[in-house]
């Protein structure tokens, strides 16, 4: 796969590329550079592992808050976003293959593909962001939907609310105490009460979540346009080829795992139940 | 640090390989440019050595200051009761996130490991540097809040007073995620180098145990530390836009800081004990002139702790509604935890048995460590027994515990660690005489400030208060006369090293008789580390090194330095 190094250089399609001083060979290079990436995108994991921790407490210690406000997300702009990703994910696989086998106009399209289903995901995200602002459905204390109103859009088997239930205002000022991993569960709010006796308490516990994960994912999205450019105008330059590849790999790599975070977040938030 | 001018004798390896008057990395290239844009780990480690100082030195002024108020129980004219919440709280900051977790692996691993590898320089050098940046861009901001409004939380920010205190949480917080990348990116390079960069015959168990130590470390910084990113992030959200996941008003859950935080946490004094254990397996076997005792025991049970503790987390959270099941369970995994540390312990004392000691100021930081863990260690015991625990907790037994393991463990290693590889990174000797004053006066002056807090504790002693109850003034009184004489040894260690850069006796290439790679160069080292790639041999066979009185130093004992084995 990698040219034999002669005197520290690589030369064989692409451009050539200068093995760094403190490595003996371009393949020793290219593992460590592959190692770090994989390293690096465990820590991605673990810091995401903290939202899905936090998402897990919720939905355990409230099943009813999340069984209640998932109807509030739009399923069909999700689904489409999903399959934005996943197509996004092959492209990408392909312009890698383009980089090793040296095809500079088909990485560079391949590359090109990728980055406009990125903004065409941030699009679709945008407008389901905008949709929730006119709601009110934000996050904690910018909660202000009124749940009582059945006008709320995309309910297909919303129960009728009960008029005078607890809306987030109502609330008592003092809340219960939280009583370790129990958290503020209440006895007698789960199971069977499930989804029957209009909105629950603290629905904004839901968009908290729902925001906080869509929104690091998000960030991640546009970090990941940004490489992809960086890598575009490399590919442009002609700088990869059979035997320096190395960046398009990683770049695709980080690219993946962004898609495949989606892929837990679109079930775990809009597919529930 | 240019000493190129300061050309001393003949140097050159000829009479003990010290290279301060030829070429070496210090004078390698000149100017500040030449430092602050370097990709030399050598350097990187200097530079990280001297910021990392000063965060060392503005905490020792906060925590004088801290215990010079409380030598009376009542208000005091230096600082009124919230200025003393905010200086508790900076000191724990600064000590903990700008020096005692990046103290060893930044400095003493950025420099020491390439060498000890026989390779040119970590496996990624840039990174190297952006994560220095990131240290410093993290410090500045978390120091910055002293000016916009200093934190008083205390150093682990736990909500809901985090989230509701008019200081500069945002600040501070943002300032340690930063900090926590600068760690994760230092362990995933670290992590890379000793996987890739590895000499022919070095395997695995052929590696110096120092870098075991830091492997352990890599692998906690990179796995924990993320998380600590995420709680911070959640942190900032809850204070700028009121997101609630840990307001109870809003349906959050409060405990749940206290479980993300130490989650990481605790990770992270294994972060800090784990390299300052890897330096003493080092000193101790060299300054024994025996072979380490039970190396694969010392290897594996850094490992094992870097395991272990990532399950102890909730005994933090014995008295913060936890279920009993998870508390009895939290406490068992505790006590498991002290068993490879104390497998480490014990081999140590080992090695020392029927060696012949050689009483250097390294070795008597060895000595110092030993005891100070032990009781640090042993005191962890009585915290982690849930009765004992819901007597103990937030007294001054903890405070006294974290610091015999932190201080005791960590800062006296570090200090080890400084005094045996100074000569390499300087070329230059210290004067020994005050080096053993110094290391007594750190020794004497530690017991005195902390072991009264122990029995302070045991009394029932809160710890972070401003007030205290007159009975406890003896205590109080009797640790910050201790307090003081540790100040006075940091000085003087500060004075003598300071001399030394400048008029130390120029260093031989091994001064010590160590038989890791980094003693094969020269004092201090060329620019690329070693002039030939230097074959990995047993990192413990001190015994084929032997002193040789003309270069005030050690030589091989066969004349070619053939490596054994492979």
């Amino acid at each position: 796969m990698l040219a034999e190094p002669t005197d520290g250089r690589v030369i064989e399609g692409g451009r050539a590329h200068h093995v760094a001083h403190h490595f003996d060979t371009a393949e020793q290079e290219f593992e460590s550079g592959k190692l770090g990436m994989w390293i690096f995108l465990a820590t991605e994991v673990l810091l995401f592992g903290g939202l899905f921790c936090a998402y897990a407490v919720y939905r355990s210690n409230h099943p009813e808050i999340f069984v209640y406000a998932h109807r509030f997300l739009d399923k069909t702009l999700g689904a489409i976003n999903t399959a934005v990703l996943i197509c996004s994910s092959f492209t990408m696989a392909l312009a890698v293959r383009a980089a090793q086998l040296g095809r500079r106009k088909a990485l560079v399209s391949l590359l090109t593909a990728t980055i406009a289903m990125a903004a065409c995901f941030l699009g679709i995200k945008g407008i389901e962001y905008e949709n929730k602002w006119k709601e009110g459905l934000l996050w904690g204390k910018r909660f202000h939907a009124q749940l009582e109103r059945p006008a709320a859009p995309a309910l297909p088997a919303a129960p009728a609310p009960t008029a005078g239930a607890s809306a987030p205002e109502d609330r008592s000022a003092i809340p219960p105490a939280a009583i370790g991993p129990r958290g503020l569960a209440r006895p007698g709010q789960r199971g069977e009460s499930l989804g029957v006796e209009g909105p629950p308490r603290d629905v904004q516990v839901f968009f908290s979540v729902y925001f906080l994960m869509t929104g690091l994912h998000g960030i991640h999205v546009i970090a990941g346009m940004i490489v992809l450019t960086l890598m575009l105008i490399r590919a442009a330059r002609g700088e990869f080829g059979p035997s320096y590849f190395t960046p398009v790999d990683l770049a695709g790599l980080y690219w993946h795992l962004v898609d495949l975070i989606w892929i837990f977040l679109f079930p775990l938030l809009y597919l529930i139940r | 640090m240019a000493s190129n001018e300061a050309v001393i004798g003949t140097g050159g390896l000829e009479v003990g390989g010290n290279a301060l008057g030829r070429d070496n990395y210090l004078n390698h290239g000149k100017g500040l440019r030449s430092w602050l844009l370097t990709l030399d780990h050598k350097r990187i480690g200097v530079m990280y050595l001297c910021v990392i100082l000063a965060s060392f030195f503005l905490g020792g002024v906060f925590a004088e200051l801290i215990r010079t108020k409380l030598l009376t129980p009542g208000n005091s004219a230096l600082m009124k009761a919230d200025e003393y919440n905010q200086m508790f709280t900076l000191h724990g900051a600064i000590m903990i996130f700008l020096f005692v977790i990046p103290g060893i692996p930044a400095t003493l691993g950025n420099f020491v490991l390439p060498l000890m590898l026989g390779a040119k320089d970590v496996a990624f050098p840039r990174l190297n540097l952006a994560s220095f940046y990131m240290w410093v861009g993290g410090a500045l901001l978390a120091l910055g809040s002293i000016v916009t409004g200093a934190v008083d939380t205390g150093w682990t920010f736990y909500t809901p007073y985090s989230t509701t205190t008019n200081t500069n949480v945002i600040s501070m917080v943002a300032g340690v995620f930063i900090l926590g990348f600068s760690s994760i990116f230092t362990g995933l390079n670290f992590v890379v180098s000793i996987h890739k960069l590895r000499p022919a015959g070095m395997s695995w168990f052929r590696m110096p145990l120092f870098l075991w130590g830091i492997y352990g470390t890599a692998i906690l910084q990179i796995m924990a530390t993320p998380v600590l990113g995420i709680t911070l992030l959640l942190l900032i959200a809850e204070r700028a836009l009121g997101v609630g996941i840990f307001d109870p008003a809003l349906g959050g859950d409060p405990v749940l800081f206290q479980h993300f935080f130490w989650f990481y946490s605790h990770p992270a004094v294994y972060i800090m004990i784990l390299p300052a254990m890897g330096v003493i397996s080092e000193l101790v076997s060299v300054f024994s002139r025996k072979h380490i005792f039970g190396y694969k025991f010392v290897a594996l049970s850094s490992i094992a702790i870097a395991v272990i503790s990532f399950l102890v987390w909730g005994h933090h959270m014995f008295v913060a509604g936890q279920s009993n099941l998870a508390s009895m369970i939290f406490s068992f995994l505790t006590f498991m935890v002290a068993i490879p540390s104390a497998i480490k312990v014990f081999n140590w004392v080992t090695t020392m048995y029927k060696g012949s000691i050689w009483l250097t100021t390294p070795m008597l930081y060895v000595l110092s460590f030993l005891f100070l863990f032990g009781i640090g260690g042993l005191t962890g015991l009585f915290l982690g027994a849930l009765a004992v625990d819901v007597h103990l907790h937030d007294t001054y037994f903890v405070v006294a515990h974290f610091h015999y393991v932190m201080f005791g463990g960590t800062v006296i290693a570090f200090l080890g660690g400084l005094h045996y590889w100074w000569p390499k990174m300087f070329g230059r000797m210290y004067s020994e005489f005050w080096g053993r004053i110094a290391a007594l006066l750190i020794f004497v002056g530690f017991n005195t400030t902390f072991f009264t807090q122990f029995v302070m504790g045991s009394h029932g002693a809160p710890r972070r208060s401003y007030h205290y109850l007159p009975e406890f003034e003896g205590y109080h009184r009797l640790s910050t006369i201790g307090a003081y004489i540790l100040g006075v040894g940091f000085l003087i260690i500060a004075v003598y090293l300071i001399h030394s850069l400048f008029r130390g006796r120029p260093a031989p290439s091994n001064p010590w008789g160590g038989a890791t790679l980094e003693w094969r160069t020269t004092s201090p080292p060329p620019h690329d580390n070693f002039a030939t790639p230097p074959a990995a041999g047993d990192p413990y066979d001190v015994e084929a090194w032997r002193w040789e009185g003309s270069v005030g130093g050690f030589v091989p004992r066969t004349p070619a330095p053939e490596p054994a084995g492979s």
